[in-house]
């Protein structure tokens, strides 16, 4: 399973805890992973990235293994650590604002 | 005994403010959806339990939000707002051109006969509409072929933030853009007709009575007399007797005519309520005194509502959708503030009281009155 930690307003959104598993098939990129979570709550859809284009929102960040791993080419595997469960795949809001 | 709810959306989440027709003693929720922008919060007028909420950040983007239980409960619906086609482009600060890029909802208004049916007006500028209670939304987009290239953002964007259903014609409809103007359909959202004869904008625009491209602020209309819309204009208070065809300058003795809000009384179809703001580059009252003003004739003559209002060393701005009006008997004004008050007055402005001191920066005030 892979393991997602979600920003606050979006765990509030999905009514979830901070870290949500989900079942992703076949390779684990960034865009299989938000497919996965997108179907799993659907009212995240738009929330993280465009409903159309699919691009990241400016002000979202993507970490695994403690790296930014944001501008990532999204159809990239990921590494194996996230990909087997032993590191999360973090969404994060950039701090930015008041 | 009947009950009013005011809809309250801030900068940080929505609150909801319910008292009964005394109008004295008040019960608050929220925040709402916490840490969010709500632009705009709205109910229907045939299912009062029947809300919508306008829910955005600049993280995470644009939120729909229904309850079916006059607040109590939520649940996210449609969020995804696309143009229909090519929406092509519009003008920008500097005259180059610019695509559209949907950006947020800033209102919300469910129609006058069917709770399922709501219209939303969203930066940039574009009006939709759903027929399913927000799970699916459609763009009307005739508006964009009325001049839509030569629009134009205002200092907060290029947003559709007015719409007016007319109560006897459900085939009209008024909106205003920011800055683009007053539009009206009579076919039901099928095509647009910019109603901006009569406007003068002498510092905003090249073309000072231009056909499209100014800053219309806030409209309102009484519902028994829907032929009859005032306007706050970013300068000038405005009334036009022929549904948009004209429009006349009301401002009369008003201590500064620019402003956001307008709204009208519910029983009296020439008090018309405006909130003076010293200036575009000083959003704030002249001379530090918060004062609603009041015309009983339809403007021109106006006088000041002072009382419980502060009267020194006030230096806060009402926004365009930060006024309305309630249907109770002694007819209810309420206005919110950038500095988190929420005014009420119970007897159409005589004397004003605070429900709330201390919210965030309010950007919407809508009122239903129930049964």
């Amino acid at each position: 399973m892979i393991r997602v930690v979600l920003p606050i307003h979006l765990q509030r959104l999905a009514n979830t805890g901070r870290e949500v598993e989900l079942q992703v098939d076949g390779q684990v990129t960034q865009n299989s992973i938000l497919d996965a979570l997108e179907i799993r709550y659907p009212m995240l859809r738009g929330t993280v990235r465009d409903h159309v284009t699919k691009e990241r929102r400016a002000f979202i960040r993507f970490f695994a293994c403690g790296e930014d791993i944001s501008l990532e080419p999204s159809g990239v595997p990921l590494p194996e650590p996230v990909a087997n469960g032993k590191e999360r795949f973090m969404i994060v809001g950039a701090m930015a604002g008041g | 005994m009947s009950n009013v709810r005011v809809l309250v959306g801030t900068r940080k989440g929505a609150f909801i403010l319910t008292s009964n027709e005394k109008r004295k003693k008040w019960n608050v929720t929220g925040p709402h959806f916490p840490g969010w922008e709500i632009y705009h919060v709205n109910g229907s007028p045939v299912d009062p339990k029947r809300l919508y909420a306008s829910q955005s950040s600049g993280w995470f983007g644009q939120l729909i939000q229904r309850s079916n239980d006059g607040g109590n409960s939520w649940e996210a619906v449609e969020n995804k707002f696309t143009y229909e086609g090519d929406p092509g482009t519009h003008q920008t600060f500097d005259g180059t051109q610019q695509p559209w890029v949907f950006k947020r909802v800033w209102n919300l208004t469910p129609s006058l006969a069917d709770p399922d049916t709501v219209f939303a007006g969203v930066e940039d500028a574009a009006l939709f509409r759903t027929a399913d209670g927000g799970k699916s939304w459609q763009e009307l987009p005739g508006l964009r072929s009325a001049k839509g290239h030569l629009w134009q953002p205002g200092a907060g964007g290029m947003c559709l933030h007015t719409i007016l259903l007319d109560p006897g014609n459900p085939n009209r409809i008024f909106i205003a853009i920011s800055a683009a103007g007053a539009f009206r359909t009579d076919d039901g959202g099928q095509t647009w007709l910019p109603i901006n004869s009569g406007l003068k904008s002498n510092f905003e625009l090249p073309d000072p009575t231009a056909e499209v491209g100014h800053c219309v602020h806030n409209l309102a209309m009484h519902p028994t007399r829907p032929g009859v819309l005032f306007m706050q204009k970013h300068w000038d208070v405005m009334r036009s007797d022929d549904a948009g065809g004209t429009w006349h300058e009301v401002s009369g003795n008003l201590p500064s005519d620019f402003g956001f809000p307008i709204a009208v009384h519910a029983h009296e179809p020439e008090t018309v309520y405006v909130v003076p703001i010293k200036s575009d580059s000083e959003h704030f009252p002249p001379d530090g005194k918060l004062r609603v003003y009041r015309s009983r004739k339809g403007g021109n003559e106006w006088e000041a509502l002072t009382k419980g209002l502060p009267q020194e060393d006030c230096y806060v701005n009402v926004l365009r959708s930060a006024m309305a009006v309630d249907k109770l008997d002694s007819c209810g004004i309420y206005f919110g503030t950038t500095g988190g008050q929420v005014y009420a007055s119970a007897d159409s402005g005589d004397t004003w009281a605070p429900i709330v001191r201390d919210l965030p920066a309010v950007l919407s005030v809508e009122v239903q009155t129930l049964p």
